[in-house]
């Protein structure tokens, strides 16, 4: 690592003390690159007994470290109870340690270390926290709700067609590459694994059930979702929450423009109408995945993949994983849009709230599947 | 290092600046001398702003040479260029303080890139900033999103300060104060400038700045730069310069100086 005492050029800044200790003498360059060796050995100076002078005239170069070094010493010999008889520093360098006299001895006390006392406040702290994030997410629920009912009322006045199609094709149209390649290699994945073990009851065929049922209830739709939380989820809320900081949403509110309307129902549609035609791409995609695999694995050509196919699986296990597809959608665009209006004035806010969106989207979206699962099975579907 | 050289820290020759097939500076001089304020003006988009920039390393420059403290900027790399930032500050217009670090933390960053300083020194010498700035000592706890747009400005005019430059870039510093906190930043920067020698180079608007601490003022205009004193530059027969110098706005600022 460079440093600026290896940088630094010509003589150092020195200091000494005559025999009977009444005499401090300094010299040669005080600056910020001989600070750090000055300031050791001026700790280690004996404070002594009696008057003293400072002559510090042979200094040929002081900048405020080395200032501060000096009026320190000053300060510090005053305190230990001596009487400096005289102080003598170049004239230039005089308005320089004046302005400086002014600064408080010690250092302001550092940021506080946590004790076990800090500890538990600061968990009772988040836990009480998270009980408002949960209650103000469901008052913001209630809100968006009523705007929603509003738009759809009068669609002609509030609803933003040109916004709601441009969210269509951000969080769904440009997502294509991406979750068509995952699902693809999920239902690759899960015809390998299930060809493994079911080849030892020699139930191979029974490989295409499980994957059929498998990607169209449960892959399909979470692995969608959950793509779509990282992706679309988080640029919900890095988007407006950067328009806070700029205070863009500032001057909407002072124009009358409602920033709900505006801002949170083109995303929020937008992403209920992306997300099931998503979900049913990525469903097909995982199909496909598995029909490769078991054609080069098992040899099952696609006719007979797809006799197998409809004997496992009906319209049912289909709309089973489709029908959760807006009900996630809404949730991640809730949760992203939520969080970018949580967003304070500065810039690290937007990532702690980004990586907050995401976290809490992908667990909602989790959570509700499962609640979907007991449902489910309760309803006998 | 050659005794001419280093009567000069800034040399700037033949720069060209543009984007995309727009050029903003074509092919400009400009010589900044040690221990003088050198006051960047021109109009909204003229590339003041452009020309720190290009000073000090952040955007490569399309032609020419730019000379810091002797040294090619652009052309030195590793261990050199580190030495040569050492030997600058910047104060850039927004602040720039990092948001995830208190003031004093700030502050420290270059000393605890650069130094080999103890923790205590280095929280002295925050405070001691802090005070050469003006600003309240518990102002060091505090984090940039808790500091108002003056409080900025001086928080992190204290952070370009904390290696002890000898050339200091401020842009638009005081851009954004009210007048009471823009004239004690003059104040400010005067005094630095006599106690520690700095040489300036500052981009501003504001008149009463130019007229108050500035040596020679370089003005942008025409992708060209004229450099002159003010009075210099009164006497200028460019229709631009004529109207900032004298424009209603131009006498009022610099007639009341008398």
């Amino acid at each position: 690592m460079t440093t600026i005492e290896d940088a630094a050029a010509g003589p150092t800044g020195w200091f000494r003390l005559d025999r009977d200790g009444h005499r401090l003498e300094a010299g040669g360059a005080w600056t910020i690159a001989a600070s750090a060796r000055l300031d050791q050995e001026l700790l280690a100076l004996e404070p002594g007994t009696g008057g003293i002078e400072i002559d510090a005239s042979k200094i040929e170069k002081l900048d405020s470290a080395g200032a501060w070094l000096l009026l320190r010493t000053r300060r510090s010999l005053e305190a230990a109870g001596r009487k400096v008889n005289r102080f003598s520093l170049p004239e230039l360098y005089v308005p320089l340690l004046e302005s400086l006299d002014t600064c408080p001895d010690t250092a302001p006390p550092a940021a506080r270390k946590h004790g076990l006392h800090d500890r538990l406040a600061l968990i009772g702290k988040a836990t009480v926290q998270a009980g408002q994030q949960a209650w103000h997410i469901l008052g913001y629920l209630g809100r968006v709700t009523v705007e929603a009912g509003e738009a759809v009322a009068a669609p002609r006045s509030n609803l933003r067609i040109a916004a709601i199609v441009h969210q269509v094709e951000e969080t769904g149209l440009n997502a294509l590459p991406i979750v068509g390649l995952l699902s693809f290699l999920i239902g690759v994945v899960i015809a390998y694994q299930s060809i493994d073990q079911l080849r030892k009851f020699s139930a191979e065929m029974l490989t295409i059930d499980g994957l059929g049922i498998i990607m169209l209830r449960e892959m399909g739709v979470l692995m969608t979702s959950i793509i779509v939380a990282g992706r679309s989820g988080s640029a919900f809320t890095a988007q407006i929450g950067t328009m806070r900081v700029n205070e863009e949403i500032d001057a909407m509110r002072t124009m009358g423009i409602n920033t709900i309307d505006t801002l949170v129902l083109p995303r929020m549609i937008g992403l209920v109408i992306a997300l099931p035609l998503l979900t049913l791409y990525a469903d097909l995609m995982g199909i496909i995945g598995g029909a490769v695999m078991c054609a080069f694995n098992l040899g099952i050509n696609i006719p007979t993949f797809l006799r197998q196919l409809q004997q496992a699986v009906g319209v049912n296990t289909l709309m089973v994983g489709l029908v959760k597809a807006p009900v996630f959608a809404f949730v991640i665009a809730l949760v992203g849009c939520y969080e970018g209006f949580q967003v304070a004035r500065n810039a690290a806010s937007v990532g702690l709230h980004t990586t907050r969106a995401v976290v809490e989207s992908v667990f909602l979206v989790i959570v509700l599947d499962a609640a979907f699962s007991i449902m489910f099975s309760v309803l006998d579907i | 290092m050659k005794a001419a050289q280093d009567d000069m820290v800034i040399k700037v020759r033949g720069l060209v600046n543009g984007f995309g097939s727009k050029i903003i500076h074509d092919h400009i001089d400009l010589d900044v001398r040690r221990g003088e304020v050198m006051g960047i003006v021109g109009g909204s988009g003229s590339g003041k702003s452009v020309l720190l920039r290009s000073i000090i390393g952040l955007i490569p420059p399309r032609a020419g040479t730019v000379r810091v403290f002797g040294q090619p900027v652009g052309e030195v790399e590793g261990p050199d260029m580190k030495a040569l930032e050492m030997r600058w500050g910047v104060l850039f217009q927004q602040g720039a303080l990092f948001s995830s670090q208190t003031v004093a933390e700030n502050i420290q960053v270059p000393l605890r890139e650069y130094t080999t300083m103890s923790q205590s020194l280095m929280d002295e010498i925050a405070a001691v900033k802090l005070t050469m700035v003006g600003l309240p000592e518990d102002t060091a706890q505090k984090y940039p999103s808790e500091l108002s747009g003056g409080m900025i400005k001086r928080a992190a005019l204290a952070r370009a300060l904390a290696l002890d430059p000898e050339l200091l870039f401020l842009d638009e510093p005081t851009a954004g104060l009210d007048p009471i906190s823009a004239n004690k930043f003059d104040e400010l920067i005067k005094s630095l400038r006599k106690s520690l020698g700095l040489t300036v180079f500052l981009v501003t608007h504001d008149l009463d700045t130019l007229r108050a601490i500035t040596d020679r003022i370089a003005v942008l205009v025409n992708k060209k730069i004229r450099v002159g004193t003010i009075d210099e530059l009164r006497r200028d027969k460019d229709p631009w310069i004529q109207d900032y110098f004298s424009g209603a706005r131009g006498r009022a600022a610099l007639d009341s100086a008398g």
